[in-house]
């Protein structure tokens, strides 16, 4: 089947939750009036990005009078938001929430949180521990948040549970100007995995980039479509606003996979079986051999250790 | 040969884009900004006047009585040029009235005194015109520390504090900044024939090649000496950077209670904008 998807790519107040919302009925209404049938937002774009010690304050429980809005919002238009989502024992997640026909249909907890250079994500939120597929009325999807995919297990993960799409909001900021580069550093290597894991697992790419400024720090846009044949379908503008439709023809999957069936190939025992060797590989020796420069002592694996009761987490 | 990238297409329409955005969602359309006839400052008003349109930036020309004559010709051509809004300061009656009491201080309480007289004029016209100071210090400045603390090293927003000298040299001059203004001796012009790089013992070319390396690459000691850097300014530069690592904060606050500001109270400064 066809979907006609929208991507709203908007620059958010910092900290500002009703002037993002109503920004965001704003974006809804602007892709019902464009017969969309889906809506991606940007990563966080419920909420701004460098929010540091705003995290608590703009966080939604499931409860929260937001979170409500939003899921009425999406009775007249299925979208993905990106917004802090606070769990019941008060842990903050960089969430992104697929909202279908007036409920939260599934919920993605950013699971690779950068923490370096100018990132701090690790400081104010909770990591997420899983990666999931949903079944969407359209079809099978995964969310995966901005860094999720710099590491490529996700995509892996996702592709293997069946997704036809990987939605992926992002709030990628510009950073190493390239002489002879028509975009900088980061715009670079976004476009490269876009398309390479598009090819690669036979299956849409929808990346929803946000523009503007946050402390002198500019988010690039570039948001895009890729197809599973690796061609660009829709291309947003740079830095700036922009909103678009295009057509996701999710039949298309179908025509590459059966001319390229990599997904069908897949030997996933094997993966299993090598990353099980990996994680038990011994350690020790090679931290000792190292730090003393000694040969390698032959590894004992230590006895099973009891472990101490310890009193059940909270969830 | 070191090459420090610069992309001056890509680097033009972010600068526009960050003073654009920034100031606007401030609430304010306007930015004030001291045009001293140097590069730096050209380059800073003009990219401004591009961005919030030529007559919404107000340059303000504040000449010492020594300053060379140059100096305000070039700022007087960069108003022409642009058709930005400007006024003339001169600051030598006030800053005379106060060394009369002080007659001994040195050239450098001089310069410092001129340069922080110079940010209250632009602070005060900020208020009076509703505009945001834009600063116009470099990287190659603000990583050496040779700038005034509270004084040209002050702003509200600056787009040119990640720019090396000669990468603001090259947009400088790809963006119109007459070729007069590109091409001179940089000088703060503090004093008669101070040059910066005469003072600083090293060109802004050749430090510009090692900061680059030193922070943007990170390149340790070792392979800074073995890209061919003599050990003595590779050290004197390292040094500099250190010692001079208190420009580039805000004051030390004495940590009393469970949330001090910016230590663990923290917040961007674009926060609610």
């Amino acid at each position: 089947m066809s979907i006609r998807v929208a991507i709203a790519q908007i620059n958010p107040k910092l900290g500002d939750l009703p002037a993002n919302l109503a920004l965001y009925e704003e974006k809804i209404r602007q892709g019902i009036k464009e017969q969309a049938e889906f809506l991606l937002f940007p990563e966080l774009s419920l909420t701004g990005y460098f929010l540091r010690d705003t995290v608590p304050s703009v966080a939604l429980t499931m409860k929260s009078a937001e979170m409500r809005k939003l899921k009425q919002l999406s009775r007249q238009l299925p979208f993905v938001a990106g917004l802090v989502e606070e769990s019941a024992d008060h842990r903050f997640f960089n969430s992104a929430i697929y909202f279908e026909d007036g409920e939260v249909r599934h919920v993605h907890r950013k699971v690779y949180l950068p923490t370096y250079g100018m990132f701090d994500e690790q400081r104010y939120f909770a990591r997420g521990d899983r990666i999931r597929t949903f079944d969407s009325k359209f079809g099978r999807m995964a969310l995966l948040i901005c860094e999720d995919l710099w590491h490529p297990s996700t995509i892996y993960l996702a592709a293997l549970q069946g997704a036809l799409a990987v939605l992926c909001p992002s709030a990628s900021p510009l950073r190493g100007i390239v002489d002879a580069q028509v975009q900088d550093d980061n715009a670079r290597y976004w476009e490269m995995i876009n398309q390479a894991y598009a090819e690669t697992y036979s299956l849409f790419m929808i990346y929803g980039n946000r523009c503007g400024f946050e402390d002198g720090v500019g988010f690039w846009g570039g948001s895009e479509i890729v197809d599973p044949f690796g061609q660009r379908i829709a291309k947003a503008k740079y830095y700036d606003e922009d909103f678009f439709v295009a057509d996701v023809a999710l039949e298309s999957v179908r025509r590459k996979r059966t001319m390229s069936p990599l997904l069908r190939d897949e030997d996933i025992d094997l993966t299993i079986n090598e990353l099980m060797r990996i994680r038990e590989r011994p350690r020790a020796p090679k931290v000792i051999q190292e730090l003393k420069g000694t040969k390698v002592r032959k590894f004992k694996k230590p006895k099973a250790k009891r472990r101490k009761p310890r009193a059940p987490r909270r969830r | 040969m070191i090459q420090i990238p610069t992309n001056t297409t890509l680097l033009r329409e972010l600068l526009t884009g960050f003073i654009r955005n920034e100031v606007h969602k401030t609430g304010l359309t306007r930015a004030v900004v001291g045009l001293s006839g140097g590069v730096d400052s050209a380059l800073s008003a003009m990219l401004a006047a591009e961005a919030l349109g030529a007559k919404n930036v107000l340059a303000i020309l504040m000449p010492y009585k020594s300053s060379h004559s140059d100096s305000l010709a070039h700022a007087e051509m960069i108003v022409q040029k642009s058709g930005m809004e400007s006024l003339l300061v001169d600051i030598s009656a006030q800053i005379d009235a106060y060394f009369e009491r002080f007659p001994d201080a040195d050239s450098r309480r001089r310069g410092n005194k001129m340069a922080r007289e110079r940010m209250t004029i632009l602070y005060d016209h900020s208020a009076r015109w509703n505009g945001l100071v834009l600063g116009t210090s470099n990287k190659t400045e603000l990583l050496l520390g040779y700038g005034t603390i509270y004084g040209d090293m002050a702003s509200a927003i600056n787009p040119l504090g990640d720019l090396y000298k000669t990468q603001v040299w090259a947009l400088a001059e790809a963006i119109g900044v007459p070729d007069e203004i590109v091409a001179k001796v940089p000088s703060a012009d503090l004093w008669v024939g101070q040059t910066d790089e005469g003072e600083l013992g090293f060109t802004y070319r050749e430090v510009d090649r090692l900061l680059y390396l030193m922070v943007d690459q990170r390149y340790t000691r070792p392979e800074l000496l073995a890209a061919g850097f003599a050990e003595h300014f590779v050290d004197d530069v390292a040094q500099r950077i250190m010692a001079t690592q208190f420009k580039r904060r805000l004051p030390v606050i004495a940590k009393v209670s469970q949330r001090t500001i910016d230590r663990d109270f923290r917040y961007s400064r674009d926060w609610g904008k």
